[in-house]
């Protein structure tokens, strides 16, 4: 049954990843004018002869039919087009900056779920405290707070009034440190950015937690753990705490393309040299076909997040038979 | 009368109406408060606040911070209403449409707002903006196209709960037309989540069009909190007061917001259903 469950999951996410490429052909129309007069535009050079050959060149003068499949191809063959800018294959840049990218964000998911299951469990454990209350306030403020400009006051405080963290790039310019030495230095660099991106999830992690533990704890098996003798620690942390964490598997999943969207802004903000950064670039020099393909990247990245949430959550809920 | 009294019963509610309704006034009376435009030279670059004349300081160009953040409190409240407005008519339309009708037509919308929640809406923005090219219209009608499908999904889900109802059955039996049951028999009981809902956009709304001002995805002629933010980068390290007060007023506008949403949220779902 499970099987079942699995094939279903893989199937929705192949369906959302041709949507997505779908999407992306038509998008490209949306902006003025097409990929010949961007390309005469910048050869400095147009006459109707010219562009008449550009256009049979590309095959922009083709049905549109025709034009839809051979993009679709084009992309199932990792083919996303050239950047304006760079002059290179939209692929090869957008996977030079990819993993700066996933380490980023993978570190704001681990401070975020482990922030944010401590202070929430906290507060679930004494409701109404006064840890209780700050994690409410706490999150209701970082949801009116814009992630880009927390990010620039984490760079005021701790980078140029405390001085103890560097302020932008991923390692020491220049140090050109090997081994262990520049694991430190990029670490070093990663906590300002890492923590900004996570202090928006850390505070939903939290509330979601101390719900989950709240609903868990008034349950029957809860009782029969404490009427067997076990301490109140064992009983939080082995029967309420394992059990409230289920949602936050399927939630992580649900946050991924939010947390891609922040890390565009994180990044830009600490010059993380990664896919957000690239993004920028992008925007600033009018490059279409690269910021199409971060476009598709990301939303095929976010996919496979979800279905390994998916998979995480069918193998961590023996309940689980069918979506 | 109980639902204002219900509406006003809790102190955050009225706070956050007591600053939204300050807001308004400022942005409104913008041209009033001050005489220069925003885009004015007033003096040195970089000012402190509290320099003769300069409540809020100067910025990189000299320019005064006080008129720019006034004026840009018109950019957050026209795209922060605006865009919702959007988003609610298009989420209102296909989710009566969905729930109403169901069959191919409600498969065929969970599927769109599924594929809305799993794509990275921030990104497919960056691109929908950047491709019509960026100005106050492209920015509202962008951020509607990412959003419309939250409101769908209350306004399908209100629907469907609601058709299967005795006074719809009734105008039905009357023979009234389709079009006129979704309008004036079911629609008005579903507006409550539906005003819920919508409240809850304008803030992360207002947020977003912050988020693209910042990257330089905003209207290229008008002064936005976002791209007062964007424009003061260079100058953080000397001239705090540059990027902090446009922040602060994003966050005091967004949280006055919320607090109303949740407001809204306790008056018109005594059992908090949403």
């Amino acid at each position: 049954m499970k099987l079942r469950y699995l094939v279903a999951r893989l199937v929705k996410a192949a369906l959302v990843v041709i949507a997505v490429v779908l999407l992306s052909f038509f998008l490209i129309r949306l902006a003025p004018g097409d990929a010949a007069t961007v390309m005469a535009g910048q050869s400095g050079y147009a006459d109707e002869a010219f562009m008449k050959s550009l256009r049979a060149e590309y095959g922009l003068d083709q049905p549109l039919p025709v034009q839809l499949w051979k993009y679709v191809k084009a992309v199932a063959h990792g083919d996303l087009g050239t950047s304006y800018v760079r002059r290179q294959p939209v692929a090869t840049v957008i996977l030079e900056r990819l993993p700066n990218t996933l380490l980023l964000d993978a570190f704001a998911l681990l401070v975020a779920a482990g922030g944010g299951i401590w202070l929430g469990g906290m507060a679930a454990r004494r409701p109404g405290s006064a840890g209780d209350s700050a994690v409410t306030v706490l999150s209701m403020l970082f949801y009116a707070v814009p992630q880009f400009w927390l990010g620039m006051m984490m760079v005021l405080v701790f980078a140029v009034w405390l001085a103890w963290l560097p302020p932008f790039g991923i390692e020491t310019m220049g140090a050109d440190y090997t081994g262990l030495a520049r694991l430190g230095d990029v670490a070093q660099h990663m906590i300002l950015p890492g923590v900004t991106l996570a202090l928006y999830f850390l505070a939903s992690y939290a509330r979601l937690t101390r719900a989950a533990m709240v609903e868990v704890a008034d349950q029957d098996f809860v009782k029969t753990a404490r009427a067997k003798g076990l301490s109140e620690r064992q009983v939080a942390r082995r029967h309420i705490l394992r059990n409230a964490l289920l949602p936050l598997i399927t939630y992580a999943g649900l946050q991924a393309s939010i947390l891609v969207g922040g890390s565009v802004l994180v990044e830009n903000v600490f010059s993380w040299p990664g896919i957000g950064t690239l993004a920028f670039e992008a925007v600033q020099g009018r490059d279409n076909p690269l910021l199409l393909g971060i476009f598709i990247v990301t939303a095929i990245l976010v996919c496979l997040f979800n279905l390994i949430t998916d998979i995480a959550y069918s193998l961590a809920d023996p309940r689980v038979e069918l979506g | 009368m109980a639902f204002v009294r219900r509406f006003l019963s809790r102190p955050t509610t009225l706070f956050g109406l007591a600053v939204f309704l300050l807001i308004v006034a400022i942005a409104l009376g913008a041209p009033l408060l001050f005489s220069r435009g925003p885009f004015s030279i007033v003096g040195m670059p970089l000012l402190p606040p509290g320099a003769p004349g300069l409540l809020a300081g100067s910025d990189v160009l000299g320019r005064d911070m006080a008129v720019g953040l006034a004026y840009g409190a018109r950019i957050s409240l026209l795209v922060g209403i605006a865009s919702t407005v959007c988003a609610a008519g298009i989420g209102v339309l296909l989710g009566a449409v969905a729930g109403y009708y169901g069959g191919w037509v409600d498969d065929l919308l969970m599927r769109v707002t599924e594929f809305f929640q799993i794509i990275p809406s921030f990104v497919l923005l960056m691109v929908l903006v950047a491709f019509m090219q960026p100005s106050l219209t492209s920015t509202v009608i962008g951020i509607a196209l990412v959003t419309w499908p939250q409101v769908a999904r209350v306004v399908r889900g209100e629907f469907l709960s609601l058709k299967t109802r005795e006074f719809v059955q009734a105008a039905r039996v009357l023979g009234m037309r389709d079009s006129a049951i979704i309008a004036t028999q079911i629609l008005p009981n579903a507006l409550p989540p539906i005003v819920v809902v919508s409240s809850m956009m304008v803030g992360s709304a207002i947020l977003t069009e912050s988020a693209l001002s910042f990257l330089g995805l905003g209207d290229p002629n008008l002064l936005s909190w976002g791209s007062m933010i964007g424009g003061s980068r260079s100058a953080m390290w000397v001239a705090w007061w540059t990027s902090v007060l446009p922040g602060l007023c994003i966050v005091v506008t967004v949280l006055a917001l919320n607090f109303i949403g949740d407001g809204l949220n306790d008056a018109l779902n005594p059992r908090g259903r949403c």
